[in-house]
């Protein structure tokens, strides 16, 4: 359906459209600068191998980060983080490809809670649960409102 | 390797850490500012429009970054107590010399906005009993970071790491080529085995009864007799039941894979790789037909002075 970004549905077993993260080595390193993480094994391949990884692998700042920006480009500017957890499994290494997917697990009031998954292909690299804040939601049972003008009928958008 | 009795002495002089502070009034390297926001918001590909022009807020995920040392850090965050220091250097002492993050929780109390000044306080909550994990044996550590602005709570950060000795020879590209092993061979199978290596599947037939027997034994279940022949097997079956493999991974084998118990045409079952299907379309009742292949020919696996071995397998019979 088109336009779902725009219209989060906000109920519980409502999926988010998953996002796909490429894992490239510019984005380990610049995810690993950004958050002032200078451990060798992010960086520096030749270190990183040293160490038992057989390249360099992507820092938890930058997969919290991705999580947050996952959960913010789905529900928008005006939507707040409130809680971010995640637990990390297998590792982000360059040539993967990240995919994020979110379940909303928890509707009450405006608070909304999502379970988020990041499977690449050596498995699952990230399980953690994202606490938000949303505009006030309508009472329970009550209609609800459109949250722009309704579109003409048909309109195929 | 540590003995029973020093990982018991260990375990408790790590337990002592537990609530004492980590860092005390530690202040962030710099303010909360609009180039480091920009810089993360560029490495993450993050747009949100709340994190640029008047008004900005710090992505809240980016809580842990305004307190991290940085490149000149090398002695940890600002305000790292000796008691950090002394925890991670009994770890170091014990073999667990690498680190790995696992765990971060963050709550975020109220925004961070250029021109805060971030102060921190770190305890450490916990350090766990001694655990083996798939990159090796340690402890895991957990922090919570208190941030503030001035008085007020900014958010949270609880953090766990895993301290650990890496497993010998973890990585895969730098160790040799891991054989398969080989099949144990003993005197009461090693007519199955010599059956094998000549590419026929034998199974049992007691000469008392007549019952059908795999694996071999010495004796008959049904009658307790020792006398004992053997039949040639077709070689066609289903597969009885089935497991996938997937953890932990073995060296020399590449999950995940099925490993199927497969009932033979003539009634006994035996275990073995299903091959020429995905492990995913493996099914009970799937007709399969052995085949053999041969393992310790490629020039990793050359060395161990006993050459090349067939194992059976079992595979998936077309149009099934």
């Amino acid at each position: 359906m088109t336009g779902a970004s725009q219209d989060p549905v906000l109920e519980v077993g409502a999926e988010l459209p998953p996002l796909t993260v490429p894992v490239t080595r510019t984005l380990i390193v610049a995810g690993a600068i950004a958050s002032r993480d200078y451990q060798d094994v992010h960086h520096d391949p030749e270190l990183a191998r040293a160490k038992g990884s057989p390249d360099v692998f992507m820092n938890i700042l930058t997969t919290n980060g991705l999580v947050g920006r996952y959960i913010t480009d789905h529900f928008g500017p005006a939507a707040v983080l409130r809680r971010v957890a995640i637990r990390l499994g297998v590792p982000n290494y360059p040539g993967d490809t990240m995919v994020l997917s979110g379940t909303v697990t928890e509707v009450d009031g405006d608070t909304v809670r999502i379970g988020v998954r990041g499977e690449n292909r050596l498995g699952t690299h990230v399980t953690g649960t994202v606490t938000l804040t949303v505009a006030p939601a309508p009472p329970a049972g009550a209609p609800v409102p459109p949250a722009t003008p309704a579109p003409p009928s048909g309109s195929g958008s | 390797m540590l003995s029973e009795r020093q990982e018991g002495e260990l375990g408790a002089r790590l337990k002592e850490f537990e609530g004492r502070a980590a860092a005390v009034a530690g202040v962030g390297k710099d303010p909360v500012n609009a180039p480091m926001i920009r810089h993360w918001c560029e490495a993450m590909g993050d747009t949100c429009p709340a994190y640029t022009g008047p008004g900005a807020i710090a992505p809240p995920t980016m809580l842990q970054a305004w307190t991290m040392a940085g490149l000149a850090g090398q002695a940890g965050p600002p305000g790292r107590t000796e008691a950090f220091g002394e925890l991670l250097a009994l770890l170091d002492a014990a073999g667990c010399t690498s680190v790995v993050a696992t765990d971060c929780e963050q709550e975020y109390a109220r925004p961070l906005r250029p021109g805060d000044v971030v102060t921190f306080d770190t305890v450490i909550e916990s350090v766990s009993d001694r655990k083996t994990t798939r990159l090796g044996t340690g402890y895991f550590v957990t922090t919570r970071t208190d941030v503030r602005v001035g008085t007020e709570l900014a958010g949270t950060h609880r953090f766990r790491i895993l301290k650990y000795a890496p497993t010998a020879g973890k990585s895969r590209e730098n160790t040799p080529k891991h054989r398969r092993p080989r099949p144990v061979v003993n005197r009461d199978n090693a007519g199955f085995w010599e059956g094998v290596a000549r590419g026929r599947l034998l199974i049992q037939r007691c000469t008392g009864c007549g019952t059908l027997r795999h694996p071999w034994l010495p004796g008959c279940n049904a009658c307790g007799c020792l006398e004992w022949d053997t039949v040639e097997a077709g070689g066609g079956g289903t597969v009885f039941s089935y497991v996938v493999m997937h953890h932990p991974p073995f060296p020399a084998f590449d999950p995940p894979y099925a490993v199927a118990l497969v009932e033979l045409a003539e009634g006994v079952r035996m275990v073995g790789n299903v091959v020429g299907v995905p492990y995913d379309k493996v099914r009970i009742g799937m007709p399969v037909e052995a085949e053999f292949r041969r393992y310790g020919t490629d020039a990793g696996d050359e060395g161990d002075g006993d050459g090349p071995f067939v194992l059976p397998v079992f595979r998936a019979r077309e149009g099934s």
